[in-house]
């Protein structure tokens, strides 16, 4: 099958950026988009053109590595990861647009390819159980309750690929940051920091520029590992909480750290 | 500060001032619906309901202090929930505004994922603001859409207040343009509640897998009431069911 | 041969280190239930006080790596942590799908730390080393507390205790797993340990920088240089000790289901540099993955193992059959490991499984395109159990292999084949995971490991975590703490040389302009190397690779092209660099296998089989670990021998007839 590319093409973040269209004339069903790309790569060097750039590591749906934005859906479908697409989805002769993650706090580092470090940094601001190798208690001696055990398991799948962000109209990594408030909040063992992290991580997306919820669950709708919309819920009301008992953030936010 | 008082500054504390706005706000619409109904019983049992209003508490209240208070907990309430708004829109587009580089719109075919009633929040918040304001000027002042000496104003005449509510809602919505306005920002208002009353519960982190479907129907319940209400007024004045006084 | 070799070479004028060169572990003597506490014990110690002094570069953050920075942050140490992905969380540990070993005994079924020690030597086929397996199996119980205490959800029974299953063919359940994605987890646990030690300021994470060099003086490693990959800056990286914890390098065959950027740069430039490069030729091939679907195929995707449990793996008897499957009656179907194989049938271990997939195939009975694949048929199981049943257990796997065929495997049967999985070989390290360049540790699948000539399902994710939480820390320690901190900085003239030849490499790449892509370079090393030197290795068939490598590599030099530029995101250049790389390490890898004339574990030998065509291990002959030397010329590594003592596992025939 053929295809036609709209492909954004931007050397690097201080550049502005354009589309441009490619053939992708020799299509084959089985293949991933991703290897579909990579064909087109192939023929571009050749033709001694500049391949497209663009991240992808695993190649099967759980290093979060893959990014695009597909005709306007981050992944290009529902519930998969880019990598995890087949071009048996397209039909012959279709055209197809693909963009970068666009955010504010994922700036473009060259086509398709951007930088999310700032989801690292809401991790750092407390999306962790402080538990210094070696300090550990015999597994079996803190028992979770198989339900928790599970919901904790559901929001710890998140990836991390920002498909959230991506396709949120408001721009916010909500989903993100309540997928990990959300997983360590169930356990037993992340009770301790429960609200500060809440409030930490709170703190930081904010200050990293995400935008705020409305809602709208776009993120849950388009998130390869099918987090639920309900872990916000569980966000807020942790904030609620820690609000309640009086905790403050006592994180450093990257942009305190600058200036 | 410390405590509750610091919430404002996050992202989420905004939306929680949304949410306790909102709420209030929630209850204030369906209160109104609920009390408009009283104009089915006749112009006197309407119009005294204006007049039980202001005498709400009264004698140990002061006349009208209870509809004062309330009236500036709305006011209160509006400002906070339209201030959020603003606030965490800005938010928004500031992440959302990447488009500082590629000068290019966000998404060329964005492809809505999820219900309809989410994307008109901001939009349908403004229809529904410049409403409001033409709603009080309305039927509360009698400044704009009614001809000369259509609308009676409040008396004090007889030594007591007489409010004539009943003609004013009959004759303003017997104009067709003006019921159609009041219909049409009705749908405005049911999205709004259809995705306000849901979301409300999910801000405040009452939500969870469990009750997401009794809370969306609630949700429906409460914009369907409310709207199926305030439709039937204008409705009722045209299709004469509800007349003007004898 | 054994040799002993006393460095003279004093760093940074302290004191001499006396250094036992290649060929032995170092290992305490004794009972072995005590070696691991014994030199844990005589091992010396830095003062907390003073370890913020020291410096250490960690390269690679997956298990291995992120356990070892974050630990070592902990500690007090001051901590580089280097990784090509854009963020920790994606080192291709993250993939490891089945679970982790632990001998807890939770199950009360007779589980033991010298039950798993004794399976692990066994299951390596009697290559790895005793001291270091059972060392392995003690620190496996610690992993598990440590784990659960950093939040990783793993499976629960009901009573809210840890639950275990059965994993590969063990008769324990020994298990712990976190539904289908437990390497994910332990990942995002030790990430998330990490990213507490960069938020405290003890570690300083680089991520998208590539580790291009090691830089060695006075016969220490002191250091690295990087290239960033958005900028193209390359970059001099000093430090008191390198850890490499860059994994395997399952990618020389091309398709393999490591991830795309998975490379043996970091550990072949250490080699380069003197680091003995330990078994390269041992290989695991997995038996369950997704067959090629043609040339575009750029990775394999795998399906667990547990598939096994209920399918019944079969070819038809007819070469050349065209029939749709379902339309092929029982009698012309050809259940080949049932029949071979009759008390194991389908569960043989995975190499066992690999191996016949292969013949059947050879044989020219294989199935779906190019003839490369086999039937895993899933309809009696159905009908025995119901389809209720199967989806409940392998409900997540079956919507994969539909998501990716396009064919859905409640109909029809699945196809699969064998798969380049996992690289038991590595850097040679000593007992204290040390290289025999001193200072430069090895960690994870990087390193030579500890699973002999095969690894056991659900022990890797346990090995990379054991070196990263509970070796490493100690032995760099003692290591530190026999050094003077500091002493060089990056303008030392071996930072100057080893930048330059870098800048030269790269600049290079980038002036050939060629007629060949990367990829068509390295599709073609992958096709000899999977051919000559995967499931099964003969004489001719690895000479003939021998020959082959070397031009193939000369026409990579003279006729590649990369597009570009150096100073820019390049996905060519870093590719390239790769591939030049890769390109150097098969040949060493055939070297490795021609020498190895026995099998053993993951390398089959044709020459040497049993009657009934089973690996035959010669242990008179070849008990030891190929530890290769670089001489300055590829085609002539030196081969060191590490002897391999069996004081405990007493080697016998593996049978699973």
């Amino acid at each position: 099958m053929k295809v036609t590319l709209k492909v954004w093409r931007q050397k690097n973040a201080k550049t502005p950026g354009e589309f441009k269209t490619y053939p992708a004339n020799h299509v084959s069903p089985d293949m991933s988009f991703l290897e579909m790309l990579d064909v087109v790569n192939q023929e571009l060097i050749l033709k001694g053109e500049e391949p497209i750039a663009f991240d992808h590591d695993c190649r099967e749906g759980i290093c979060g590595m893959c990014s695009l934005m597909i005709n306007g859906i981050a992944h290009g479908k529902k519930a998969v990861t880019t990598c995890q697409l087949h071009m048996r989805s397209f039909n012959d002769g279709d055209t197809i647009t693909i963009e970068p993650w666009r955010a504010k706090p994922f700036p473009i580092l060259k086509d398709l390819v951007v930088d999310r470090t700032s989801f690292d940094r809401i991790i750092q601001a407390g999306g962790f159980i402080s538990a210094s190798t070696g300090s550990a208690p015999d597994g079996n001696s803190i028992p979770v309750a198989k339900p928790d055990a599970d919901k904790a398991m559901d929001a710890a799948a998140c990836i991390g690929c920002a498909a959230c962000v991506a396709a949120c109209p408001n721009g916010s990594a909500m989903l993100f940051t309540a997928a990990k408030v959300t997983h360590l909040g169930f356990l037993p063992q992340g009770q301790t920091e429960r609200h500060q992290r809440a409030v930490n991580m709170i703190a930081v997306h904010d200050a990293e520029g995400f935008g705020n919820c409305t809602n709208i669950g776009e993120c849950s709708a388009v998130c390869p590992k099918e987090i639920s919309l309900d872990t916000i819920s569980r966000l807020n009301r942790d904030i609620v909480v820690a609000a309640l008992k009086g905790i403050e953030p006592n994180v450093e936010t990257a942009a305190a750290k600058a200036s | 500060m410390t405590g509750v008082l610091t919430l404002y500054r996050t992202s989420v504390g905004k939306k929680v001032i949304m949410a306790l706005t909102g709420f209030i706000l929630v209850g204030f619409v369906v209160f109104h619906m609920y009390g408009n109904t009283k104009m089915y019983q006749g112009p006197e049992a309407f119009n005294a309901y204006a007049v039980g209003l202001r005498e709400l508490g009264y004698p140990v209240f002061g006349y009208e202090h209870l509809l004062w208070v309330a009236r500036l907990v709305l006011i209160g309430a509006v400002i906070l929930h339209i201030w959020s708004a603003t606030a965490l829109t800005m938010q928004s587009h500031k992440s959302t505004g990447a488009n500082a580089v590629s000068g290019t719109r966000r998404y060329g075919e964005q492809k809505r994922q999820t219900s309809y009633a989410a994307y008109t929040m901001r939009f349908g918040g403004i229809v529904l603001l410049l409403f409001i304001v033409y709603h009080i000027l309305h039927l509360t002042f009698g400044m704009v859409g009614y001809g000369p000496n259509e609308f009676q104003h409040p008396n004090y005449l007889g030594g007591h207040p007489e409010y004539f509510v009943y003609n004013n809602v009959v004759v303003g919505f017997q104009k067709p343009l003006i019921s159609g306005f009041y219909m049409l920002a009705m749908v405005f208002l049911g999205m709004h509640l259809y995705h306000g009353v849901w979301s409300m519960f999910q801000t405040l982190g009452l939500n969870s897998v469990k009750y997401t479907g009794v809370l969306r129907g609630l949700a429906i319940l409460v914009a369907a009431a409310v709207v199926i209400g305030n439709l039937s007024f204008p409705i009722a004045v045209m299709a004469g069911i509800v007349g003007p006084a004898v | 041969m054994s040799e002993t070799k006393n460095e003279t070479t004093t760093r940074t004028g302290v004191r001499q280190i006396e250094f036992v060169k290649g060929l032995e572990s170092g290992a305490s003597g004794g009972p072995i239930e005590q070696r691991w506490d014994t030199h844990r014990f005589q091992m010396k110690l830095v003062n907390p006080a003073n370890r913020r002094r020291y410096s250490v570069i960690v390269v690679g953050s997956g298990l291995a790596g992120g356990a070892a920075a974050a630990t070592l942050g902990e500690q007090g140490y001051n901590v580089k942590c280097f990784c090509y992905q854009d963020s920790p969380r994606r080192a291709h540990s993250i993939a490891a799908q089945g679970g982790i070993n632990a001998a807890k005994n939770y199950r009360n079924d007779g589980d033991s730390i010298y039950r798993l020690f004794y399976d692990t030597v066994k299951g390596g086929d009697f290559r790895a080393r005793e001291s270091n397996v059972y060392r392995l199996a003690q620190v496996s119980v610690n992993i598990i507390d440590q784990c659960v205490a950093q939040g990783v959800p793993f499976a629960r029974e009901y009573g809210g205790y840890l639950d275990n299953r059965s994993f590969g063919g063990a008769q324990v359940s020994r298990t712990f797993y976190a539904r289908g994605q437990t390497g994910q987890q332990l990942l995002l646990g030790a990430y998330q340990a990490l990213e507490r030690q960069i938020a405290a300021g003890a570690v300083k994470m680089f991520p998208r920088n590539e580790m291009l060099d090691v830089v060695v003086i006075d016969g220490y490693a002191r250091g690295i240089i990087t290239r960033d990959m958005v900028t193209g800056k390359i970059e001099r990286h000093v430090a008191d000790a390198v850890v490499l914890a860059t994994g395997g390098y399952g990618n020389v065959f091309y398709l393999s289901t490591n991830a795309k950027g998975c490379n043996t740069t970091a550990i072949w430039r250490a080699h380069r540099r003197g680091a003995f490069f330990g078994n390269p030729c041992f290989t695991q091939i997995h038996p369950t993955c997704i067959p090629v679907t043609g040339d575009h195929q750029s990775k394999l995707t795998l399906m667990s193992e547990s598939l096994r449990n209920d399918g019944r793996i079969w070819v038809p008897k007819k070469v050349g059959e065209t029939r749709d499957p379902r339309q092929i009656p029982e009698n012309e179907r050809y259940y080949y490991l049932e029949e071979r194989y009759p008390s194991f049938g389908n569960l043989v271990p995975r190499d066992v499984a690999s191996r016949n997939a292969k013949q059947v195939c050879d044989e020219g009975r294989g199935v779906g395109p190019g003839g490369l694949g086999v039937y895993l048929d899933f309809s009696d199981s159905i009908k025995r159990l119901g389809k209720a049943k199967i989806v409940e257990r392998y409900g997540n796997l079956f919507d994969m292999y539909a998501q990716i065929t396009g064919e859905n495997p409640y109909e029809t049967p699945m196809r699969i084949y064998p798969a380049i999985h996992y690289t038991m070989g590595g850097l040679w390290v000593d007992y204290n995971l040390m290289s025999t360049i001193p200072g430069l540790f090895v960690a994870g699948e990087a390193n030579f490991s500890d699973h002999g000539a095969n690894r056991l399902g659900a022990s890797a994710l346990m090995q990379g975590l054991a070196d990263g939480y509970f070796v490493l820390p100690y032995t760099i320690a003692n290591f530190l703490a026999g050094i003077k901190p500091g002493g060089v900085d990056t303008n030392h003239a071996a930072f100057v040389e080893a930048e330059a030849e870098v800048n030269g490499r790269v600049k290079k790449f980038l002036s050939i302009n060629g007629k060949r892509t990367v990829d068509d370079f390295h599709r073609e090393l992958g096709k000899m190397m999977w051919d000559e030197c995967g499931m099964a290795r003969n004489e001719a068939g690895l000479k003939k690779a021998l020959q082959r490598i070397p031009e193939i590599r000369e026409e990579f030099w003279q006729n590649v092209r990369v597009p570009g530029e150096s100073n820019d995101l390049n996905q060519e250049l870093e590719k390239a660099g790769r591939v030049a790389d890769f390109l150097e390490l098969g040949e060493l890898m055939c070297i490795d296998a021609l020498q190895r004339s026995e099998s053993c574990g993951g390398h089959f030998r044709e020459e040497s089989q049993t009657a009934d065509g089973e690996a035959l291990r010669d242990d008179e002959n070849f008990s030891y670990v190929s530890a290769w030397e670089y001489t300055g010329t590829l085609s002539k590594p030196e081969l060191h021998k590490e002897p391999l003592a069996f004081e405990y596992v007493k080697p016998s025939q593996r049978s699973y007839k």
